[in-house]
């Protein structure tokens, strides 16, 4: 078999995941410097599992995911520079600095969030693929939150709901093992996600979220069964994050063992190792990714530094669409 | 025979479902969505006959899932629809405050204006029916309270037929809280009745002496009062607020400019309620104009009773509202 054929398409998703790595390292040190403040939640080691689902999508599906979502933005095609300056709670911000990094929203690439009530956006997202069913649309709508919204009762209700309508949301649960500091053995009866979604009569399977390539391999799956009619579908990525929640978090609940081992299984290893053994990742073509990823992160955080701050006088524009606050 | 308007006779329960089923065969994009909304013909009987006229793709009997179904209404709406959302009664409302509030409310602002949520959701408030704690309470200065919300409440037969053409046609979200004693009221509504104004506050009655400020199920209470007021030489004016957010300072403002006395009748509890809030504001910007102190009727600070001389002890009363107005009269 010849690699030829999909060897762009593989080096994209690497140089995919690497952007979106290099963005984030960038903010840990743009928050360090009080550049970005708030809450800041990185999603360092769980790239291949934005890359891998997003990578499947068509521009007229839709998108929802939780407030560590730089990634899903990135991997969606929100421009860099305006994420970056939302960070910096800039005008020129994705959101005209009124949502920061945990709620990063792009008409033009369908991304409603950034949602920061864990389970929150699952019902959101039922409503989407509603609304693309009522308008005989074909569109899917990839749905991500963590393993603890299957804590919550929204992940029930809106399970039900997708599957008793057969509507087309792809659940993508990021099962990074912790729910804030708690371990998925002492908040769920069942850790079995799987099991949970096929109550429901939902066609679910779990992936190594760190193999960029099987997720995208089971997302490519997933989408055509969604797309075809079948309902709604649940992905578990079985994904660690390297970092603490936030930057708040000392991380005083995991093993510092337990992060290394994980740390072996970085998707940009898995990936790469593959790649430089196939030939297809060489010396050069590394260097010339980095360096280009390097420039576009400057390039952002000038633009984020350049950027004005919205006028006080503007405070109460959005909230509503004809009037102001009253 | 003049060309005046036709009128028709119907009850408040039949003018919001006619509103909706108007809404319907207006435009395609308009569904309603709700526990048992379809086969049951809604929980206080609203939306009886639409499932057979409209079938369920556009009447969707939801399962009991408050956040789910409400949030998919946002969903939806954002995808391009109409949705309009029943939920049973405003309790049960509290289970999908998290859509509401966090996502419904906050989404345009947090999006820097890319998106607008057009949802309606209507649901019943209110006590009088004997239906104890958990099925009477009126929250609206909850809802009324969140910036991103439009709160409407029809108190007439007419506004009950006319907001929710005003509220569709809104492209953030509305919520119509419908008090649950009104269903069974009937009046005169042109036949061709359309949408009404949600910007301002309607004037019930005309008066020089008093203003009553009111809105929703207290606007009967407080029109007896009126009438055994003018029985007595009183001339008591009656705002009915009708949009609880944003409210229209104006219209009340401008009567107690006139009356020089106000009093604020309000079935939500006292502490917190929007009788506060209309009070407040008329002590920010009426003060020099008022003779007496501002006074409240609410309801008193228990969850709403079952036995029914308590329950009627517990709301505001026509002889709590003419005592009040005793006072702010002779306070002058």
């Amino acid at each position: 078999m010849t690699a030829a054929p999909d060897a762009g398409r593989r080096i994209d998703l690497y140089r995919s995941m690497l952007r979106i790595r290099r963005f984030e390292e960038r903010c840990v040190e743009l928050y360090s410097a009080s550049k970005i403040r708030g809450f800041l939640h990185l999603y360092i080691g769980e790239e291949a599992v934005a890359v891998g689902v997003l990578n499947r999508l068509r521009p007229d599906d839709s998108v929802v995911a939780t407030y560590r979502e730089h990634g899903h933005a990135l991997a969606r095609g929100v421009p860099m520079d305006a994420v970056m300056a939302e960070m910096f709670g800039r005008a020129e911000g994705v959101c005209r600095g009124r949502g920061g990094s945990m709620h990063l929203f792009h008409a033009p690439s369908r991304l409603y969030g950034g949602n920061a009530i864990v389970g929150g956006g699952l019902p959101l997202a039922v409503g989407l693929a509603l609304a693309d069913a009522m308008q005989d649309r074909d569109g899917v709508t990839a749905c991500f939150f963590g393993e603890g919204a299957i804590a919550e009762g929204e992940f029930h209700e809106s399970m039900n709901l997708a599957a008793l309508w057969r509507l087309p949301v792809l659940f993508v649960c990021e099962n990074n093992l912790y729910a804030m500091g708690t371990a998925l053995d002492r908040s769920e009866s069942e850790t079995n996600l799987s099991v949970k979604a096929a109550s429901y009569e939902v066609p679910a399977w779990s992936v190594d979220g760190m193999d960029v390539e099987a997720v995208s391999e089971a997302a490519h799956r997933a989408v055509e069964l969604v797309r075809d009619g079948t309902g709604p579908v649940f992905l578990e990525a079985r994904t660690y994050r390297f970092r603490a929640h936030s930057m708040y978090d000392p991380d005083r609940y995991r093993d510092k063992a337990e992060i290394e081992h994980w740390k072996e299984r970085d998707p940009l290893l898995v990936l790469g190792d593959r790649l430089r053994d196939q030939g297809l990742l060489t010396d050069d073509v590394q260097a010339g990714m980095e360096r280009d990823i390097g420039a576009e992160v400057d390039a952002a955080v000038a633009y984020a530094e350049a950027g004005t701050d919205e006028p006080v006088e503007s405070l109460t524009e959005f909230v509503t669409t004809q009037r102001g606050a009253r | 025979m003049t060309t005046a308007t036709q009128t028709v006779r119907m009850t408040y329960r039949e003018a919001v479902r006619e509103a909706i089923r108007d809404a319907m065969r207006r435009d395609e994009r308009v569904f309603l969505m709700g526990e048992d909304v379809g086969r049951y013909g809604g929980g206080f009987g609203v939306s009886l006959g639409l499932l057979e006229e409209f079938g369920e793709r556009r009447i969707r009997d939801a399962p009991l899932s408050e956040s789910a179904f409400v949030g998919a209404g946002i969903g939806a709406a954002l995808g391009g629809m109409r949705p309009i959302v029943e939920i049973m009664t405003v309790n049960f409302s509290l289970l999908a405050l998290d859509q509401i509030v966090n996502t419904a409310a906050a989404l345009r602002h947090m999006s820097g204006g890319q998106f607008n949520v057009p949802l309606v959701i209507r649901m019943t408030t209110g006590a009088g029916r004997q239906l104890a704690a958990q099925h009477s309470h009126s929250l609206e200065s909850w809802y009324a309270h969140v910036p991103g919300l439009r709160v409407v409440e029809p108190a007439t037969v007419a506004d009950a037929r006319g907001m929710l053409w005003t509220a569709l046609e809104d492209p953030d979200p509305v919520v119509i809280f419908e008090h649950g004693s009104l269903y069974g009221v009937d009046d005169e509504i042109a036949a061709d009745a359309g949408p009404v104004d949600l910007d301002r506050a309607a004037v019930r009655r005309a008066g020089d002496d008093v203003t009553l400020i009111t809105y929703g199920g207290s606007l009967p209470v407080v029109l007896a009062a009126t009438d055994q007021l003018a029985a007595d030489g009183v001339a008591a004016e009656v705002i009915d607020l009708r949009t609880l957010r944003p409210l229209d300072t104006a219209t009340v403002l401008a009567s107690v400019a006139r009356t020089h006395r106000a009093v604020v009748v309000d079935e939500g509890w006292r502490s917190g309620s929007l009788a506060a809030e209309v009070s407040a504001r008329l002590m920010e910007e009426a003060f020099y104009d008022l003779d007496a102190p501002v006074q409240r009727v609410c309801s008193a600070e228990v969850p709403i009773p079952y036995a029914r001389h308590l329950e009627l002890a517990a709301l505001p009363s026509t002889a709590r509202v003419v005592a009040a107005v005793r006072e702010v009269l002779d306070g002058g």
